[in-house]
């Protein structure tokens, strides 16, 4: 299951990001009648193509794993936290219509009502990631249903379960970050080309194109993350405790960076430590009082080693990318067009998997520092198990699927971006670079 | 007959017609990998590129019909769901393997082709992937349809292999396989009217597609009727459906054999349809005979009041949206432009 979500989301994401790009830079192409922004729009949509079908699949399979891992989770939640599943189905229906129409309409329909295609994939992306994270947001503050005396479901309140109170924090902030990482993979992609010498009109406009959409989103990303975190604050302490590596209970608690949190000790070793910044960043109160891991039975506890170092991981990474993506635009205000320094570019080829792997990393802070909870504080994730036969075989079976469809997309995705290079495609970039560089 | 309904079985009629799409239109698109991987002649490549055109566009919300239901089944009817997920584990994770596999294989040939060349080992993956699939949905189908699933109180306690490992399910397995085949051997046949050699070519697989379909309905008959009877109970449940399928049959192949490619597709999409509901009508109040029926294992009624909301919310943006991806792609020769 977090194999298969895992590999999912980089997919779903990129579903997420990628038809916005699309639909700029036709509107662009269309609004100042430029052929090199058409030429981008129709690569990007190409590579689209692939990435949507294998998203498309993956989250089939995790839809059905769903009720095959976790058969005693779903009987008891379907019923509640089911409403945002089914809206993200339309979403995801509209999805697939709109591409189908705008991956083979190239010459069917008119350029503008082309370009009009765009915009429903573009906003049902958005709301498919939306309604997903509403299911997971219930799973961390499960809401809108009450447990009658023997323990089953007396009462149920969908409505109330979809706009559960982690929905307001943990929606915006997985949004916004699916745009961090589209932007930062493609501008990572054309950085890439540049450092081999590329330098067109395609790879200037395909690096700003997403460093404009990264560093708009990388902002948002570390204003929602923020708020994210004050609310975990008061609605998980026991996973806001493990994130920070804070076992005593205590007030003026401080933030370490970084470290390996260790349960003989209590205490994280080998980290950094600032004085009272955490109680001030939970609560703008210097000396405001942490919950500490200790004040939880041994069983209730999620990993502090884990937890800890993917929060870190996260926040590290996403400093780095907020840095290169001011970097960059800082340079690139001052020179007027896009830096091409070496270590600029090299640093932006690494903030695209930065991107992602911080993305995977905060997955893992609101999974594992659920532990050992599927619903929190209502079901243990060992009850929801299922019984399933030879899961170790499937488990095989699909991670292997998985490696081989990851191999080939992204073997594909380099050889369509490599194909710049082909002599008609330059041509037409040069012509156009003579064009505009005037 | 009642004609009165409550939610739960207004939902489950809704699923049901949502799985009604799915065989009919993905059921298609699996066909069309069958032909892929059998095209054959002197216009072999030209049968490829045909299937790839009729099913490009449309495959992936042919899909969505899919994930839809399995959505709406967890939302509605969550035990039943658990139920079905673990009694079905083997051959719907088979099948989910080959879903995986047929999509990206589809998407890897249809949009790196240009780049990287024709990419035959994805061709052969699409097309093992759209035979295995086709196959394991209906052996999981007969387990449903033959009662083989036992969960009382919700909680199963038949086997892993009960129901979709017998010989019946086997032979309705194989049917399934050859009424896709069937559907898209009709579609292509209207969607190349204009190509007469590739109209002939389409002819014949559906012939082929009809007879080996006949001869596997006719046998898994046989079969429930000298063995387990429990399946041709519940498709005889309500008579008439049935007798139309097997009325409407001999048309189809009729349609087929005059060269008719409307006549014929608006035929072998109502023997789907039949059987579907024939199926549906005759297990009557039960989802999943012989212990889950769909009231005892719906969700609450709030659940389902609000699923009903989002259905009608999501339908009034999805009907117009499908009727005009439809339009653009599938109106009368579209293709006679190239």
């Amino acid at each position: 299951m977090g194999t298969s979500l895992g590999f999912h989301i980089v997919f779903a994401v990129l579903g997420v990001g990628l038809p916005l790009l699309m639909c700029v830079a036709e509107g662009l192409a269309l609004w100042r009648r430029d052929e090199a922004w058409m030429l981008l729009a129709k690569r990007w949509s190409k590579a689209f193509g692939i990435l949507f079908a294998v998203g498309a699949v993956s989250g089939t399979v995790l839809s059905f794993e769903l009720g095959l891992l976790w058969p005693r989770f779903m009987a008891f939640s379907g019923g509640i936290f089911g409403l945002p599943f089914s809206a993200e189905g339309f979403a995801f229906f509209i999805e697939a219509i709109f591409l189908g129409l705008y991956l083979y309409g190239w010459d069917r329909l008119s350029p503008v009502k082309h370009w009009l295609t765009s915009i429903p994939i573009a906003f049902s992306g958005a709301a498919s990631s939306v309604f997903v994270v509403m299911a997971n947001a219930w799973m961390n503050t499960p809401a809108g249903f009450q447990l009658g005396p023997d323990g089953k479901l007396a009462q149920v309140d969908p409505l109330a379960a979809a706009l559960n109170p982690s929905t307001a924090t943990e929606d915006p902030h997985m949004l916004v970050s699916a745009y961090v990482v589209t932007g930062f993979l493609v501008a990572a992609v054309y950085a890439a080309g540049l450092l081999r010498g590329r330098n067109d009109i395609f790879h200037r406009r395909g690096l700003a194109s997403g460093m404009a959409m990264g560093a708009i989103a990388i902002v948002l990303a570390g204003i929602t993350g923020d708020s994210s975190a004050r609310f975990i604050y008061e609605a998980q302490p026991a996973k806001f405790a493990a994130m920070e590596g804070i076992y005593r209970t205590q007030r003026g608690a401080p933030i370490t960076l970084g470290g390996i949190p260790s349960d003989a000790q209590h205490r994280v070793l080998y980290g950094i430590e600032i004085p009272q910044a955490l109680s001030f960043l939970a609560t703008f109160d210097p000396n405001a009082e942490v919950r500490g891991l200790d004040t939880y039975p041994p069983a209730d506890r999620p990993n502090p080693v884990l937890v800890h170092l993917s929060f870190d991981g996260m926040v590290g990474l996403g400093t780095f990318i907020g840095l290169m993506a001011a970097a960059f635009w800082l340079l690139a205000i001052r020179r007027r067009s896009v830096p091409t320094w070496r270590l600029v570019l090299l640093g932006l080829v690494a903030a695209g998997p930065a991107s992602v792997v911080a993305m995977e990393a905060g997955w893992f802070v609101t999974e594992f520092g659920r532990q050992p909870w599927v619903v929190y504080g209502i079901m243990r994730t060992s009850e929801a198990a299922t019984t399933a036969p030879a899961l170790g075989l499937t488990f095989a079976v699909f991670i292997a699927i998985y490696a081989g469809l990851a191999f080939t997309t992204a073997r594909l995705l380099l050889m369509l971006a490599a194909h710049t290079r082909d002599a008609a495609a330059r041509n037409a970039a040069k012509k156009v670079d003579a064009f505009r560089d005037e | 007959m009642r004609f009165e309904m409550n939610s739960a079985e207004l939902i489950a009629g809704i699923l049901w017609l949502a799985l009604t799409a799915y065989a009919v239109l993905a059921g298609a698109d699996f066909g069309g990998g069958v032909w892929d991987l059998f095209a054959s002649g002197p216009r072999a490549n030209e049968q490829r590129v045909a299937v790839a055109e009729a099913m490009g566009p449309v495959w992936e919300a042919n899909h969505v019909w899919l994930i839809f239901m399995i959505t709406g089944l967890f939302t509605a009817f969550p035990v039943t769901f658990g139920v079905l997920a673990l009694a079905l584990y083997v051959p719907l994770t088979i099948a989910m393997v080959g879903i995986v596999l047929r999509g990206a294989s589809f998407a890897f040939r249809a949009h790196g082709a240009d780049s990287v060349g024709p990419m035959s080992t994805w061709g052969v993956v699409f097309g093992v992937a759209s035979i295995v699939t086709p196959f394991f949905l209906g052996t999981a189908a007969a387990a449903v349809a033959s009662g083989s699933i036992h969960a009382p109180k919700g909680q199963l306690v038949s086997g892993f292999l009960d129901g979709w490992t017998t010989p019946l399910a086997i032979v309705i397995g194989l049917f399934a396989l050859a009424i896709c085949a069937y559907l898209a051997a009709t579609y292509l046949m209207v969607e190349n009217e204009h190509r007469p050699a590739l109209l002939a070519d389409f002819r014949r697989r559906a012939i082929a597609a009809a007879f080996v379909s006949g001869v596997l309905a006719l046998l898994a008959v046989a079969i429930s009727f000298f063995g387990d009877q429990r399946l041709l109970q519940t498709l005889t449940g309500r008579p008439p459906l049935f007798a139309l399928a097997l009325l409407n049959g001999p048309l189809a192949l009729w349609a087929v054999w005059r060269s008719r490619p409307r006549l014929a597709r608006v035929a072998v999409i109502g023997q789907v349809v039949l059987v579907l509901w024939a199926w549906a009508v005759g297990q009557g109040p039960y989802l999943v005979p012989p212990d889950l029926t769909i009231t005892a294992t719906a969700a609450p009624e709030a659940t389902l009041t609000a699923m009903l909301v989002v259905i009608t919310i999501g339908g009034l943006i999805l009907i117009p949206s499908l009727w005009l991806l439809f339009r653009v792609f599938k109106a009368r020769n579209p293709q006679a432009r190239t």
